[in-house]
């Protein structure tokens, strides 16, 4: 008998019966279409995770001062004296495997241009600030470290507030207040967007360090450095070795607590995606159950078939068909309820994950591993439980069978 | 065995068949020491009460069971030792069905259900030759009007001839039919004992279990099972020819309608 002949017997077994057939696909449709989504919610969230840090810099790590204290007492955050301008430049000059280095010096201000003004956040950086922070520009460029150095009065505008004083003008070489005091626009940066919090991480100005250390704040000290390290892997080194070079620079004996903590965009990047990872894997637990119950339901409809079909097995056995043609029939008719299944709950679950990114405004990631696994899945559920019904159907009498009532 | 022109093999060839049935500690002798002899273009009926091991014989020839004792040839081929799928093809190539309950598949065309035993044929046909054969088959039992509808739009005399066409596509030596009319009123008995007189007339070797003197009549050879054993084995005297008796059928109808 030709193998082709048996999948004309199965297909033609169940076109005999659509509503059966279709109900039973249905376990197996629910079950692998809630696979898929549910993997696709969890990869969305983790690769949208990865893409928000990645925002933030490649390869970055945040040195902050701690909250000065006095005594018990708890001086707030802004009280931080720890860094120093000499140890921003120790941090250039000695730390091996940095690309990069910036203070942060931030400062809410008024910006006004014309009679348009905004209450933005003002940060005062270093050249190496677009590079370390993974910003770029749409207009302009950057202010120099010439500029930084004479403390000039340039500015460079994130996207918002360009948008808020400019409208759709060129605000590159246009003259800015902040503070009163005029500051030429020499670069406008390209949009990044909100953030997961929701913050507008366009609403900012860029200023040279020097200009906002001296114009805007009167201090000399810095809260936050942050450093860009040349790969992910020099990352422990370069930490290593900023903390033992602070230590030593600040004086702190050894059983001090360090006066800086250190925030690395790796180790963030780890913990926030090994989270998204574990919500992936539960949520896809959680629907693989309802496959089985899916695989179940085949089994159990099989069984039921083979009763109710046992003349007809036994009338096949008479016609001529081998106890391995019946077995293989019976193999066929599961894999073919599993896998249409399958396909189609991949298609439902591609829908689901279209639909939960539209309504939700979650990011969704069909993966093609999943889309594969879950085909595969499929197939072999289809083989595992029809293999059991098979073999009773194989094994019927055929004499009895045709005598069945 | 070899054939010779003079002596034409029989289709069945039986000595001493025994079929033994171990229920527990009780053995059952179901069949015991049957020989028989059936050559080709016979139609044999086998009569006999229930219990008389009729229905156990008809398994043994079908191919269904196999002998405790004895040896069987079918068509010159000994087949009480083949293995279970050479015997299913067998049953295939050789052997056709027509049983009391017709046993066609639901919700499947007049035309697939002849096509079934082709499907597991060991040759393949591809699907031009299966609707051909099929069809070819129809016609002889008179069906090709009905060869899209399903069992259910059938009546049973209808539906028993889709089982006979079935039994007719591989082109077997053997037709065998147990109780064909078990199921049928009296007047769609005649109409398939009609369609056998004609298959047998063609050349077609039929044996039919049957417990109806009435339908045993309209065969050539009678057989009589007793206890597991052949009692008489003899001609039909007074046989019947189904035409005729339709035709009386209808005179009787147009009477009762007068």
């Amino acid at each position: 008998m030709k193998f082709s002949a048996t999948w004309m017997i199965a297909l033609r077994a169940l076109r005999r019966n659509p509503m059966r057939t279709g109900l039973t696909m249905l376990g197996i449709i629910i079950g692998v279409g809630a696979v898929i989504a549910m993997v696709a919610i969890g990869t969305g969230a983790k690769a949208e995770v990865a893409a928000s840090i990645e925002q933030m810099g490649q390869n970055m790590v945040m040195i902050i001062s701690r909250a000065a204290r006095s005594g018990r007492v708890h001086m707030g955050s802004d009280s931080g004296v720890a860094l120093t301008r000499q140890d921003y430049d120790a941090i250039r000059q000695e730390i091996s495997g940095l690309v990069g280095a910036t203070p942060e010096v931030r400062v809410n201000a008024q910006v006004a241009y014309g009679n348009q003004n905004v209450n933005t956040t003002i940060y005062g950086v270093s050249e190496d600030y677009p590079a370390v922070r993974a910003w770029q520009f749409a207009q302009g460029e950057h202010f120099t470290q010439m500029e930084i150095r004479g403390a000039a009065k340039v500015a460079v505008v994130g996207q918002s507030v360009a948008t808020n004083l400019f409208g759709g003008g060129n605000p590159v070489g246009q003259v800015v207040r902040i503070q009163s005091a005029p500051y030429v626009v020499v670069g406008v940066l390209r949009a990044k967007g909100g953030n997961r919090m929701g913050r507008d991480q366009d609403d900012l100005v860029l200023v040279p360090w020097t200009s906002a250390q001296v114009r805007l704040t009167g201090r000399t000290t810095f809260r936050v450095i942050s450093v860009q390290a040349e790969s992910a892997e020099r990352i422990p080194d370069v930490v290593e070795q900023i903390l033992a070079l602070l230590r030593q620079r600040h004086n702190i004996r050894e059983d001090q607590e360090d006066d800086v903590k250190i925030f690395n965009m790796q180790d963030m990047l780890e913990m926030a995606t090994s989270t998204a990872q574990t919500m992936t894997i539960l949520l896809g637990a959680i629907a693989g159950v309802s496959l089985l119950v899916g695989g179940i339901g085949i089994m159990n409809i099989m069984l039921v078939s083979v009763t109710e079909r046992t003349r007809e097995i036994g009338l096949r056995m008479a016609v001529g068909a081998r106890a391995a043609d019946i077995l293989l029939q019976f193999l066929v008719e599961a894999v073919v309820l599993s896998v249409c299944g399958g396909v189609i709950g991949i298609g439902l679950g591609y829908g689901m994950a279209r639909v939960v990114s539209e309504k939700f405004g979650w990011s969704t990631l069909v993966s093609l591993d999943s889309v594969l696994a879950a085909f595969l899945f499929s197939a072999i559920i289809g083989i595992f439980f029809g293999f059991y019904p098979a073999r009773k159907a194989a094994r019927l009498d055929p004499i009895e069978a045709l005598r069945y009532e | 065995m070899k054939t010779t022109a003079a002596e034409p093999q029989p289709v069945i060839r039986l000595e001493s068949l025994d079929k033994i049935y171990q229920t527990g500690a009780v053995a059952i002798h179901a069949v015991r020491e049957v020989s028989l002899t059936v050559a080709a273009g016979e139609f044999v009926a086998v009569m006999g009460p229930s219990g008389s091991g009729k229905s156990t014989l008809m398994n043994l020839i079908g191919c269904l069971d196999r002998p405790s004792g004895g040896h069987y040839w079918l068509d010159g081929e000994e087949v009480g030792a083949l293995s279970p799928s050479a015997l299913s093809q067998v049953r295939n190539q050789q052997l056709g069905f027509v049983f009391q309950g017709f046993n066609l598949l639901s919700r499947t065309s007049a035309l697939e259900n002849v096509e079934l035993p082709l499907l597991y044929s060991a040759h393949g046909h591809g699907r031009r030759e299966l609707r051909r054969r099929s069809q070819a088959a129809l016609e002889r039992v008179g069906l090709t009007d009905r060869a899209a509808h399903p069992p259910s739009q059938l009546s049973g005399g209808q539906q028993q001839r889709v089982a006979i066409a079935r039994a007719l596509v591989n082109e077997p030596a053997l037709l065998l039919a147990d109780e064909p009319t078990g199921n049928l009123d009296t007047r769609t008995s005649i109409e398939i004992m009609a369609i056998f007189q004609k298959l047998n007339r063609k050349g077609m070797t039929i044996l039919m279990v049957t417990h109806e003197p009435g339908i045993a009549r309209y065969s050539r050879r009678e057989i009589l099972m007793r206890d597991g054993r052949v009692v008489s084995d003899q001609p039909v005297r007074e046989r019947l020819e189904a035409v005729q008796e339709l035709g009386r059928w209808q005179g009787v109808a147009m009477e009762e309608q007068a």
